[in-house]
């Protein structure tokens, strides 16, 4: 079968390269890009482990082709934080309010987290829990996990304040 | 978990996916959301050697009115529909049966269309359809037909739609206005397909009801509409005794199979707990 040659924008910077069809989009990302913040977790749609950021929806990137993400646009859990390394929000919320353990969910929790914000920016409890119920953690209860969503929302909530005001 | 190498296709028109697959018969399958068939080519029980993407192809996606009539796009997303305010206002059981189907991130990407067509019974979709009266609408190469969802389902994944055929919208008479709404799902965690749920639409009229729909998901190989169970309920003020008739109707109509989700008899109980707790919903609702 012959090789596809695809191209996107990941983490702000357009990429390209040669893949089979059959090429997973994570594998794509780690292995072509070097990029393995996306985890490779139970590669049946359900941990979300993978979840990275495409055109404005969260997507398990074990589940879709790098030939289906042609010409779009990805953020990974590389992209999050800022040039001079300053932790975004989400990053802070996890570090600050101990929301992981051995980690191994944590880019794919960062990345739902990222979208969940973007649509709905001061979720309840409730909200936080359904929006992250694609995701899976065996270590922390999602207790402390729940606790860093939130302190994400109130410190992008006042930073977006601050800059209206 | 690697699929089997296949050539990938990605189509601009629905002529051009129509040929595609013309072309490749049997070896051909058409990609939508890819939540159901992508898990089923990484454990290599499907190897389709062309895939024909979807996604370009812009009619096929969006939302409609049209006179009495809603139109949804086969490519139209869960999230798209969970989000359509012609849907929340029109006909608000959609979103509700959405929002149980898998997660967030599966959502996004999982499409009305793939989740009818596939003839997978623990989709959600299919029997919400039927309490629904939706038509499905299918291109092939002869051009288009269009086949009642309440007659589409012959077995578990095998359906009224030929091999070369691609459904292209699901069509359906807007519920009344002031119509009481359910969908009930007993699942054993987010993610899970349901051990039994119902979908139950009705009207109700000076305090009698004047007309429902009741659905199953998931207690037999298809969805089922439950002609009988549905009957029972019009002209009546849908008393404890009449639910109690239309329970037993509905479970009667049952086949589930015993599986980790229980035994046949239990899951057959719990449908019928689904038809109950969605009638009192949706009498609730109903204005």
């Amino acid at each position: 079968m012959s090789k596809q040659q695809v191209k996107m924008t990941v983490n702000g910077t357009e990429v390209s390269g040669e893949v089979e069809g059959r090429t997973l989009l994570i594998h794509f990302l780690r292995e072509n890009l070097g990029l393995t913040g996306p985890h490779i977790g139970c590669e049946t749609s359900h941990c979300g482990a993978c979840t990275v950021d495409l055109d404005g929806r969260s997507v398990k990137s074990c589940t879709l082709f790098a030939v289906q993400a042609q010409d779009s646009d990805i953020t990974t859990v590389e992209g999050m934080a800022a040039a001079d390394g300053t932790l975004h929000a989400i990053q802070e919320g996890f570090m600050q309010e101990h929301g992981l353990q051995c980690g191994f969910c944590t880019p794919g929790m960062i990345m739902r987290t990222h979208r969940l914000l973007q649509e709905n920016p001061d979720p309840t409890d409730e909200e936080i829990r359904w929006g992250i119920s694609g995701n899976l953690c065996r270590c922390t209860g999602y207790q402390n996990i729940v606790k860093a969503v939130r302190y994400a929302a109130k410190k992008l909530n006042e930073t977006t304040r601050e800059a209206a005001e | 978990m690697i699929p089997g190498d296949f050539e990938y296709y990605r189509p601009n028109s629905l002529d051009e996916a129509v040929k595609l697959l013309a072309t490749h018969g049997d070896d051909a399958r058409v990609l939508a959301g890819g939540h159901s068939l992508i898990p089923m080519m990484k454990l290599r029980l499907a190897a389709p050697e062309h895939l024909v993407d979807l996604r370009d192809i812009a009619s096929l996606t969006g939302i409609s009115e049209d006179g009495g009539n809603i139109l949804i796009g086969a490519m139209t997303t869960q999230s798209e529909m969970i989000a359509s305010k012609v849907l929340s206002e029109s006909c608000p059981i959609i979103r509700e049966t959405a929002l149980l189907i898998a997660d967030p991130q599966v959502r996004y990407c999982g499409t009305l269309g793939g989740n009818v067509a596939n003839g997978d019974p623990g989709n959600d979709m299919p029997a919400l359809m039927q309490c629904l009266g939706a038509t499905y609408i299918l291109q092939g190469p002869d051009g288009s037909r269009e086949v009642a969802a309440r007659s589409f389902y012959e077995a578990a994944y095998f359906t009224e739609m030929n091999d070369g055929e691609i459904l292209t919208a699901v069509r359906f008479p807007k519920p009344t206005a002031g119509h009481g709404y359910a969908y009930k799902k007993l699942k054993r965690k987010v993610g899970d397909y349901a051990t039994a749920a119902a979908a139950v639409i009705l009207s109700m009229k000076d305090g009698n009801c004047v007309s429902v729909s009741i659905a199953l998901t998931n207690v037999a190989d298809t969805p089922l509409y439950a002609q009988a169970a549905s009957d029972a309920l019009v002209g009546t003020a849908i008393d404890a005794a009449t639910v109690d008739q239309a329970v037993a109707l509905a479970e009667g109509i049952t086949e589930p199979a015993s599986d980790g989700r229980g035994p046949a008899e239990y899951r057959t109980k719990m449908a019928g707990v689904m038809v109950r707790r969605a009638i009192q919903e949706a009498r609730e609702r109903a204005q």
